[in-house]
């Protein structure tokens, strides 16, 4: 046949630069240490459903301990000459890189994802994030931020499972240059990288409680939310669990910045060069398995175009690789959990009960583990399910529009705001379109691009504050007047 | 016109004035029907000489308060900074001409001498000027260009939040309410203003200066009335983009933080230290902006 795909050779990267243990405890003051209750959960590889290793499961106990070493640790590590914090994040950075292909694997494994995207896209960007907010440390006076930048004290952390050394990266590294402590909890499901990064921190020789992580689940994030000692939230996951920490920490002086959902609008006009346009909606919706808050998961295309960018589009995706993450030729993974495959699942039977078309390239998917085909609806109607709430799987909705206006109008109907993307060849027209779409980042004839020196974050429903650049790190300074914890009395007191 | 000035003895009876509120560009009374009465502080809140009946807003006036506020986001976030800069000024302008009026009513408002009143709406009308000023210079100071490692133009630039509740601090009728409504319109948002609740004829004379001051109808809008019962369902409110709970008691502004949490609004929280003659900083600005970071590829 003329357009069968070349048979690849399997091209497996070897996993035997990771070194597992069959289990794992909380890092809290420097030291592994079990669950004050000692209960356990398992982490399992969501390609092959293989338990990977047991880790401990964090009780509101913990939580305290780990939140009492935060603090008793901010004294100091805040008192530290900047110049000197800044070293000890230059040398996580170097580690990060040394370690770059074991904590690749490793990430692989744990969250399914393939090794092609771990490799390339997650670990250099934890290792840049790490330098770039290294050479903030001794900075902070010109950050924008007031003559006399203060940390706020400890900051309590919940990240998500779809980019999980990551998103520890965007967290941890601004708040330990502007001298916070934090206490980090990352997913249930994705639990290793970041007890990895514990080894890392011992390997940089961070002092003893400046960074300490909880295994655990959601009743751990929330105690961590709401525990007294903590001066400042940092979450990203769903809008639902966003506004329910907004709702905890009402009142209180805790500091909060919330990176949510998405469900953002991919805008593809006529004069695009529509190769270039397709692999921008391909990386937009099925980069990452589509586990990706600012996923181009609403295709708008305009209609006079619809039919040859769509042929072309379903042509992009049949040359799709699913499969085994750990193959350097796969081009998408597993879907991270039993639960977030049963609810793609569902979302794509709406889609269709709905009266939207579904395709999906003939693919075999592997019998064990956790798939789901790159897939594509189209006549899709705003009202439908499909093109309102987040799918967060590789899940891509079309629908159409005849004018720019329309397309701001559809684009800008959700409660979301994190993402956008226009592909149109006029210049005039990205800058039109770009200052009237409501998201944080709008990518023009490009899509998903991150980097540390980069504003990230959402408008409306999608969260707020920023992540990274120079608007990152004023997350984690106070303001010129504003009271913070203090570096000395309080600490004491919460010490006794 | 106070009572007091009226029973001095002149052979004129003096014009009362009927305050209303300012909703949409227009003077309307509450749709409620409502009023409450107003009084000097002398005796202490509620035990003074009778001032004025000032309209006790209802829910409903805050809902329209919105619509109107929600119809001007377009034309005044479209504007031009530089636009928005001139129109600031001449507020501070048509402010510093009607002095000897804000005097009186911050006055008897707030209990202050003549003098210190004076003093009073100077520093309010010169806090006008200095975010007139503002409006052409916050998006160089808190944007920029982002150097990403990769042939990316990439830009982050300030954008107004929407539509902005703003509780006034009930402790300052004039300087107070000016230093937290003009950081809001500078940047470009719209606001819906819930004036301090004992001492609201400042702020609904500030409608009548605003009304004639080119600031386009709807961009803001001035309730009195009681704080609790108007910013309820302002911070509940889905078409609300942000509030600012300056005004609220602890107990209120933690109540009403929740309720904005349902929408995941834009929420600052009322300092109990706030000195509104010191250095405002640039912090009420971005409170209501949002950063939005644009890529594009570079290359030929």
């Amino acid at each position: 046949m003329a357009h069968q795909k070349f048979a690849y050779a399997p091209a497996p990267e070897s996993r035997a630069v990771v070194d597992l243990a069959p289990s794992y405890g909380l890092f809290i003051d420097g030291e592994f240490a079990e669950a004050a209750d000692g209960r356990v959960f398992k982490s399992v590889s969501p390609s092959t459903e293989e338990v990977l290793a047991e880790v401990a499961h964090a009780g509101e106990a913990d939580v305290d301990r780990a939140v009492r070493a935060a603090r008793k640790a901010f004294g100091t590590w805040s008192a530290l000459p900047g110049a000197e914090r800044g070293k000890y994040l230059f040398r996580i950075a170097r580690i990060l890189q040394e370690r770059s292909r074991e904590l690749a694997v490793l990430e692989t494994l744990d969250n399914g994802k393939p090794i092609r995207e771990t490799r390339d896209v997650d670990l250099p960007l934890v290792a840049a994030h790490f330098f770039y907010y290294a050479g903030w440390a001794d900075k902070l006076a010109y950050a924008g931020c007031g003559p006399d930048p203060r940390p706020l004290g400890v900051a309590g952390q919940v990240i998500p499972w779809n980019f999980p050394l990551l998103m520890l990266a965007w967290k941890v590294a601004p708040a330990l240059a502007a001298g916070n402590t934090v206490v980090l909890k990352p997913a249930e499901t994705t639990p290793l990288s970041a007890l990895f990064f514990a080894d890392v921190c011992r390997q940089a020789g961070l002092p003893r409680g400046v960074v300490n992580i909880l295994t655990g689940y959601g009743d751990a994030g929330a105690a961590l939310v709401a525990h007294e000692g903590v001066d400042k939230v940092a979450f990203t996951g769903s809008t639902e669990v966003g506004k329910a920490i907004a709702r905890t920490v009402a009142g209180s002086r805790k500091k909060v910045t919330l990176e949510l959902g998405g469900k953002a609008a991919n805008i593809v006009f006529d004069d695009a060069p529509v190769d270039q346009a397709v692999e921008g909606i391909v990386n937009g919706i099925f980069f990452n398995q589509g586990h990706v808050c600012c996923a181009g998961s609403r295709l708008l295309v305009q209609e006079s175009v619809q039919e040859e960018v769509l042929d072309a589009l379903k042509r992009r995706m049949s040359t799709l690789r699913v499969g085994d993450p750990l193959d350097k030729n796969t081009d998408i993974g597993a879907i991270n959990s039993a639960e977030q495959l049963a609810r793609i699942t569902a979302l794509a039977e709406a889609g269709e009960a709905e009266g939207a078309q579904r395709w999906a390239p003939r693919c075999e998917l592997p019998e064990s583990g956790y798939w789901f085909a790159p897939t594509l609806f189209t006549g899709v109607t705003q009202a439908h399910r499909i093109a309102r709430e987040e799918i967060f799987g590789p899940v891509l909705s079309v629908l159409t529009f005849r004018t720019p206006a329309e397309a701001v109008e559809k684009a800008n109907n959700t409660p979301y705001g994190l993402s956008a993307g226009i592909w149109t060849e006029k210049g005039s027209r990205i800058l039109s379109m770009a200052s009237k779409l409501r998201a944080g980042v709008v990518w023009a004839n490009t899509f998903n691009k991150f980097d540390p020196t980069s504003p990230f974050g959402g408008y409306k429903e999608s969260g707020y504050g920023r992540e990274g650049g120079r608007h990152g790190l004023a997350a984690y300074l106070a303001e010129p007047g504003e009271s913070t914890s203090g570096r000395g009395e309080e600490v004491g007191e919460l010490d006794r | 016109m106070t009572v007091s000035e009226r029973s001095e003895g002149a052979a004129r009876l003096s014009v009362f004035k009927t305050y209303k509120l300012y909703v949409g560009g227009k003077f309307p009374r509450s749709e409620s029907g409502r009023v409450y009465e107003v009084t000097d502080s002398k005796g202490g809140r509620g035990g003074g000489a009778w001032l004025a009946n000032a309209p006790l807003a209802s829910r409903k006036d805050a809902r329209d308060a919105v619509v109107a506020a929600r119809k001007a986001v377009a034309g005044w976030s479209g504007a031009t900074a530089y636009n928005r800069g001139q129109v600031l000024y001449r507020v501070a302008e048509m402010l510093e001409g009607r002095r000897e009026q804000y005097v009186r009513e911050v006055a008897d408002a707030e209990g202050l001498s003549k003098a210190k009143a004076a003093a009073v709406v100077d520093a309010a009308v010169d806090r006008w000027v200095w975010y007139a000023g503002w409006t052409d210079k916050i998006a160089q100071v808190v944007g920029g260009a982002n150097p990403v490692a990769g042939p990316y133009f990439n830009l982050s630039t300030p954008e107004p939040t929407g539509v902005v509740a703003v509780l006034a601090p009930q402790d300052s009728s004039l300087l107070g309410l000016v230093s937290v409504l003009a950081p809001v319109i500078a940047t470009g948002n719209t606001a819906v203003v819930v004036a301090a609740e004992h001492a609201p004829l400042p702020a609904l004379s500030l409608g009548e200066v605003l009304a004639t001051s080119d600031v386009p109808a709807g961009v803001v809008n001035i309730l009195s009335g009681r704080t609790a019962e108007i910013a309820a369902p302002l911070a509940a409110h889905q078409d609300v983009n942000a509030i600012d709970l300056t005004g609220a008691s602890p107990e209120l502004a933690a109540e009403l933080e929740a309720a904005a949490a349902d929408n995941l609004k834009r929420v600052r929280r009322p300092s109990p230290t706030e000195d509104w003659t010191a250095d405002p900083g640039t912090s009420r600005l971005t409170a209501w902006l949002e950063t939005k970071t644009v890529w594009h590829p570079m290359g030929v």
